[in-house]
């Protein structure tokens, strides 16, 4: 189980390094709205290395989703949305690539070349008029230049891969032929079409059952040891954060809260939040607890518009400290090897519920 | 799953099918039959929480539907309190709706966006308690969010100035509006939070207990609902496949794709990753269900005898069965 190592621990102050996959700097999004601008993503900084998967949790209204549309320029056109900071994207072929306030142009080769992504509705992402096959042919078309015959047997190769049996009767169904986790198949296959760097996953099991959401994961893992990629996990569910990543970033109201390997998160998490969060996970077997009331965080997230001053997560926060807490937001600060914790009351209540 | 009827049995359901037609008519090709429901027997006892576990296409929230006579089951007979629902009427079967009410899944699309909570809330007063005055629907109102943990100040709110979670309070308060006896919640935390989640989980428990609710919650998450139930029935292709306490049957669960739904539930501990025990393929389609036992197309203990006959359900404890031929796995 050698990708359970703490090999990870890459400060995210140095880290120049070759094998970075990517490497987000300050990134910060803000869409306008009637209400005044919602900041949406606050000084998101990062680094992804080859082949390592770093799960970006939060609930809704965190910014996770938002974050990699982002870097995928997925968002709005200013002025409805406009995006700040740095992203750098290595490409296989050794090309480095800035993702923010590139032309559009660019970013069409670099979405489904060098970076991908599969979203939660199957269904939605999919044409509904056309086939499986000539949705998967037409990536193959547009990044790599292949036609006919050599595009469709390379369609039926990809299908093969993500375990879709019999391929090539297969390509010639649409979508609504095809069930929830066939469809999630399909996506991944066309993702996976031109080998990229970076592969975004936003909530991929979310709209499947839970045995073809053990499936989906289990195809995710392979791909990811069998080519390297990297990939950002974006989910609400910590259950399956603690399957397949190797670090985690969890994030509240826009903002990354708390950023270490899988392993530390789950053993020692420092942030309220993120405590909270793995607490209120309900566990099949814990029987003593049955019918006890299970772990909930009070309150509800703040409105995007009108964030409460200082820590964001004060107002639903146990260890709330007046004059402390809601004063200034607190710095990302170091607790450990690559463990980053946005709390300024975290060493008083390491041993604290 | 037969008990003798007593006072302490509020819902029966016995032999419940709902099959739909597609297809057919004069033109076109012959008319198929999906069995999403075929052939389910179960109890709920007064004060029970009773969940239907299962995956899309398993007719649990069917089951819920046809227990209400929102859809008229195809055969079969449900008993509320003794008094079989099946072939009543609507007008029959308003005086019986208040005893009975449903919490729905999407706390965004089962709001009506144009009505004000009071005036979501007082709908359920005015159809089954037109003798109250506005004085006394504004008191029962203020009281009721007071219980679902809502400020009784935010009656004059519309839905979407709630979060989901306060949303899906809404929805629980209405349905208590008329002090029912039993509840059907059909997946009524799988659209929000996991934080949000839990406060969910935990008011209905608090409900349960405080006004001695009847449950009856229809979920595909056995993690949330080994939190909530005292019983636990899990569903496969329109049957039940096996039946028993909540305490017995996670702990000891008979029936393979029982273990394969436990099995699927991440494990919490990143420490402790084992290999994943996966089931293959997909759900069959309900149109032309496997021969013999539904699950035998994915079952890793499946055996040629398994495809001869329908499993029916056997007890292996008192109160505990299952529908697989197999004792030896």
């Amino acid at each position: 189980m050698d990708h359970l190592e703490p090999l990870h621990f890459v400060p995210a102050a140095e880290s120049a390094e070759v094998d970075n996959i990517l490497e987000v700097r300050d990134l910060n999004v803000t869409f306008r709205a009637s209400g005044g601008p919602v900041r949406a993503v606050r000084d998101v900084s990062f680094t992804l290395r080859r082949g390592e998967n770093l799960a970006l949790v939060g609930e809704t209204s965190s910014g996770k989703s938002v974050t990699c549309l982002g870097l995928l320029g997925l968002t709005p056109p200013a002025p409805h949305c406009t995006i700040s900071g740095s992203a750098r994207l290595a490409a296989r072929d050794g090309k480095t690539y800035e993702l923010v306030g590139t032309p559009e142009r660019v970013m069409r080769q670099v979405r489904g070349g060098a970076a991908s992504v599969i979203f939660q509705e199957p269904m939605t992402s999919l044409n509904p008029v056309h086939t499986v096959g000539a949705q998967i042919c037409e990536s193959l078309h547009l990044h790599l230049g292949m036609k006919g015959r050599a595009a469709t047997e390379r369609a039926a190769e990809l299908l093969n891969e993500v375990g879709i049996s019999d391929p090539k009767r297969r390509l010639a169904n649409y979508p609504h032929e095809l069930s929830g986790g066939m469809r999630q198949r399909v996506m991944i296959a066309m993702a996976i079409a031109c080998e990229p760097s970076l592969l975004i996953a936003d909530e991929p099991t979310t709209a499947l059952d839970v045995t073809i959401q053990a499936q989906i994961l289990e195809l995710l893992q392979k791909l990811q040891s069998d080519n390297g990629m990297a990939m950002i996990y974006i989910t609400h569910n910590l259950g399956t954060v603690a399957e397949i990543a190797d670090r985690v970033m969890v994030m509240y109201a826009g903002r990354i809260v708390e950023t270490t390997d899988v392993v530390s998160l789950f053993a020692q998490p420092r942030h309220p939040y993120s405590r909270g969060l793995i607490q209120s996970v309900p566990r099949l077997h814990s029987n003593r607890a049955r019918k006890t009331p299970l772990f909930a965080i009070p309150g509800n997230v703040p409105d995007p518009t009108s964030h409460p001053p200082g820590c964001t997560f004060g107002p639903r926060c146990s260890h709330f400290e007046p004059g402390r807490c809601d004063v200034a937001v607190p710095d990302l600060e170091g607790v450990g090897p690559g463990h980053l914790v946005r709390c300024v009351r975290w060493p008083e209540i390491q041993g604290a519920v | 799953m037969q008990q003798e009827h007593t006072a302490a049995v509020l819902l029966q359901v016995e032999g419940m099918r709902k099959w739909y037609s597609i297809g057919g008519g004069w033109l076109g090709k012959p008319a198929q039959t999906v069995k999403a429901v075929d052939g389910v027997n179960f109890d709920i006892r007064r004060g029970e929480v009773l969940s239907l576990v299962g995956e899309s296409g398993s007719g649990k929230s069917t089951i819920g539907r046809a227990i209400l006579n929102l859809d008229a089951p195809t055969a079969g007979q449900v008993r509320f309190d003794g008094k079989p629902l099946v072939g009543l009427t609507r007008r029959q079967m308003r005086p019986l709706r208040r005893a009975m009410q449903m919490v729905f899944q999407d706390p965004y699309s089962s709001l009506n966006p144009k009505h004000t909570v009071e005036e979501l809330l007082s709908a359920p007063l005015q159809i089954h308690m037109p003798e109250l005055t506005v004085q006394e629907r504004r008191d029962r109102i203020d009281a009721i969010l007071k219980t679902v943990g809502l400020n009784p100040a935010h009656r004059t709110r519309y839905p979407h100035e709630f979060s989901g979670g306060q949303r899906q309070r809404i929805g629980i308060a209405r349905a208590l509006m008329t002090e029912p006896q039993l509840l059907v919640a059909d997946e009524p935390v799988s659209a929000l939070d996991v934080s949000v989640q839990a406060q969910v989980i935990n008011l209905l428990l608090e409900l349960k207990q405080r006004l001695g609710l009847t449950m009856l919650f229809i979920s595909h998450d056995l993690a949330v609902v080994g939190h909530i139930s005292d019983r636990i029935a899990v569903m496969y292709l329109g049957r039940l496949v096996e039946i028993g306490d909540a305490e017995s049957l996670l702990n000891d669960p008979r029936h393979p794709y029982t273990r394969a739904l436990m099995a699927a539930v991440p494990n919490i501990d990143p420490q402790q990753r084992r290999p994943r025990q996966l089931l293959k393929g997909d759900i069959p389609s309900p149109l032309a269900p496997p021969s013999g036992c539904a699950f035998r197309t994915r079952c890793p203990h499946a055996q040629p005898a398994c495809a001869n006959a329908v499993p029916e359900l056997r007890f292996v404890e008192r109160h505990h069965a299952t529908a697989c031929i197999r004792d030896d796995i």
